[in-house]
């Protein structure tokens, strides 16, 4: 524990932290145990426990450090790997530009003594995947990572935001990064999932509910008994999208599934030190009468599979409803949902169930995991994809892939029809040759559905894994229970 | 960092609320090593359209982007102010930012000012009406002020004097650097290492 350092900070009137001393909730006390240095009228300056580095956003920053003559302070809680421009086919980096950039970062990685996985080690995988899976990531961390879906990590209880590149630079030079204090938002769902519902669905209702803008300057706790049911990659998947609705991060208290998924990876302590962590890790849950800034609640019962139909990931409605019609918004919502609707070339009142996607890509750090592909291969066992219709699946990492081989679930998703490719962030963004064309349409179970996202001019469509999956058989949209 | 005190120019009216960054610079543009160069690029599929803002010749020179609520959402990209410093703009005006974007721009100078929705549409009427009104953003007394606004802004105490002064993050962070240390040797043994 970081005793001194953690009361020495609490002593001092708590400015970045809404509730009294006593009673904190789970990020007031990982902010507070982070604190290195706080004075009146300045950010507050935290420790960063794992800084984790891709290829995209790292570069300036490492070239920045070697004009200053700077140092890495702590190689050795920075980790990193190639995903964003990584080719998910066989044979070499077709593009150039892609290719200077992967190897730039094995020049710094080398240059600075950074560990790397790099494209075509066992180790390699989509960033947000393979920090959980490799034990990297653990309750009651700081974790940043130059990337917007660093929040993902808060699923195990760590405090985990994206940052910028200057950013990335003055972690890799002070191992600490300023932080404004932010305020605290419970999310709270309760209730059993319908059959059919997923995490993704959670997190969708979610954003629905309070908008893209709705966690501006807030953590969000969720919290319930639906959250406390998910196992861990589906709270991933909800924390992951917790910047989909402008949080700085979202955080889930750790518990048993948390500590059962953590024991035994390579990088998770063990022996004494485990038995240390958990007794640390079960002092992080938010005090029962702690209190947040704002409160949300959802209930799970009434939840429906959601398919986005805009632009934005708040522009979305349950797969048993139409196409919203514009002038049933307000201000700027209604012209927003107007350009929406042209860009999708879609009509108001046309059923969700009633349009007909060209791909299915199932795979991003929202939903690449195990677990995501053993369902979505329930789904198509035994089943063709529909014809015309293009699909694939692209594993988060080298370890997930593995695991679906020797589960023979590259087998049935290849019998199906859907191509079987490497781990990546691929289609997601389309920084690597899997991209939509113009005016192609896809139901994706990534994180975003902003233009031209997956392609340039292409039409994204935000759905779970269960019905991306489905959707690719029907060549519709359409929920696993309908086929 | 150059020092900021203040920014006067026309403005760039960008009627749109929920403007990501991948529309200010999309993904495809990323894969340069270096941090200049990207105003060419910079929402690179909007001004495809000739009836785009950017291509109104009316609006080339403008220094300051008004642009509706939640402005910069979405990636964590530090390209997309890149992007808007290199093709020229030194401020952007919205009724609200997306954090990680508005970090991004503090930490290179390009000043985030907030105002509430009426103040923002108040200046895109009168930038529409004559787009060489010309707007003053002043970060030392926090105001914005054209022909027919004035307002006062908020903005972090300790953002601004890093902007006024000019000050680089590292150099100050340095100043911490034995309670960095200190804060170390305190850390537990079985937090994870690579």
């Amino acid at each position: 524990m970081t005793d001194e350092n953690g009361s020495a900070a609490t002593a001092q009137a708590s400015q970045a932290t809404s509730g009294s001393t006593d009673h904190r909730t789970l990020a007031e006390k990982v902010w507070e145990r982070h604190v290195v240095h706080r004075a009146a009228g300045e950010p507050d300056l935290l420790y960063v426990d794992l800084h984790l580095v891709h290829e995209v956003t790292s570069a300036q920053a490492f070239e920045a450090l070697r004009l200053a003559g700077r140092p890495v302070r702590r190689a050795d809680l920075t980790v990193a790997t190639m995903d964003h421009n990584v080719p998910t086919t066989e044979g070499p980096v077709s593009d150039p530009t892609s290719a200077r950039q992967m190897e730039a970062l094995a020049t710094n990685a080398k240059e600075f003594g950074i560990t790397l996985y790099p494209w075509g080690s066992g180790g390699q995988g989509i960033v947000h995947v393979i920090g959980p899976e490799m034990g990297y990531t653990q309750p009651g961390l700081t974790i940043v990572c130059g990337d917007s879906h660093t929040s993902t990590h808060g699923a195990f209880g760590a405090l985990a935001f994206g940052i910028g590149t200057s950013e990335v630079e003055h972690v890799l030079a002070t191992q600490t990064i300023q932080q404004q204090p932010a305020r605290t938002m419970a999310i709270t769902v309760e209730g059993d999932l319908p059959p059919g519902c997923s995490a993704k669905d959670v997190i969708l209702g979610i954003i629905n509910r309070i908008g893209t803008d709705g966690g501006i300057g807030h953590v969000i706790e969720y919290r319930g008994s639906t959250i406390r049911a998910l196992s861990m990659e589906g709270r991933m998947t909800i924390c992951n999208m917790s910047i989909e609705a402008g949080a700085r991060a979202g955080m889930v208290a750790p518990d048993d599934t948390t500590f059962a998924y953590v024991e035994g990876r390579p990088y998770a302590p063990s022996g004494v030190d485990w038995e240390r962590a958990l007794e640390d890790w079960r002092s992080l849950p938010t005090d029962d009468d702690a209190s947040f800034d704002t409160e949300v609640t959802l209930d799970a019962t009434d939840l429906r599979p959601f398919v986005s139909w805009g632009t934005n990931p708040a522009q979305s409605v349950t797969i048993d409803e139409e196409v919203p019609d514009p002038s049933t918004f307000d201000g700027t919502k209604r012209e927003a949902a107007q350009r929406a609707l042209t860009y999708m070339a879609l009509e108001a009142g046309t059923p969700i169930r009633g349009i007909r996607p060209d791909t299915v890509f199932i795979g991003s750090c929202t939903n690449s995991r195990i677990e995501d592909l053993r369902l979505a291969a329930e789904v198509v066992r035994g089943r063709r994809v529909a014809d015309g219709l293009r699909a694939l699946v692209v594993p988060g990492s080298v370890a997930v892939k593995i695991e679906a081989e020797r589960e023979g679930l590259d087998r049935i998703f290849r019998d199906a029809g859907f191509d079987w490719r490497g781990a990546g962030c691929s289609m997601c963004l389309g920084m690597n040759p899997d991209i939509l064309q113009p005016g192609e349409r896809s139901a994706s179970t990534s994180n975003r559905n902003f233009e031209g996202r997956q392609g340039k001019g292409g039409r994204t469509h935000l759905v779970s894994p269960g019905v991306a999956a489905a959707t690719a058989i029907a060549g519709h949209f359409t929920t696993p229970e309908d086929l | 960092m150059e020092p900021v005190q203040r920014v006067e120019g026309r403005a760039m009216p960008l009627d749109r609320s929920d403007v990501d960054t991948d529309q200010i610079v999309p993904a495809r543009f990323l894969k340069r090593i270096e941090r200049t160069g990207f105003g060419e690029f910079l929402f690179a599929e909007w001004r495809q359209d000739p009836g785009f803002v950017l291509n109104d010749e009316r609006y080339a020179g403008a220094t300051i982007l008004l642009a509706g609520a939640n402005f910069g959402s979405g990636s964590s990209r530090e390209h997309a102010p890149w992007a808007l410093e290199d093709y020229g703009f030194r401020a952007v005006i919205a009724p609200s930012f997306a954090d990680i974007f508005r970090n991004n721009c503090c930490k290179i100078g390009l000043l985030p000012v907030e105002l509430p929705q009426e103040s923002v549409r108040a200046l895109m009427d009168a930038v529409l009406d004559d787009p060489s009104t010309t707007i003053v953003i002043d970060l030392e007394a926090l105001t914005v002020t054209a022909p027919t606004v004035q307002e006062s802004f908020p903005f972090d105490d300790f953002r601004r004097w890093c902007l006024l002064e000019g000050y680089d993050d590292i150099d100050l962070t340095m100043r911490h650097v034995e309670e960095i240390a200190a804060y170390e040797a305190a850390r537990p043994g079985w937090l994870p290492t690579a």
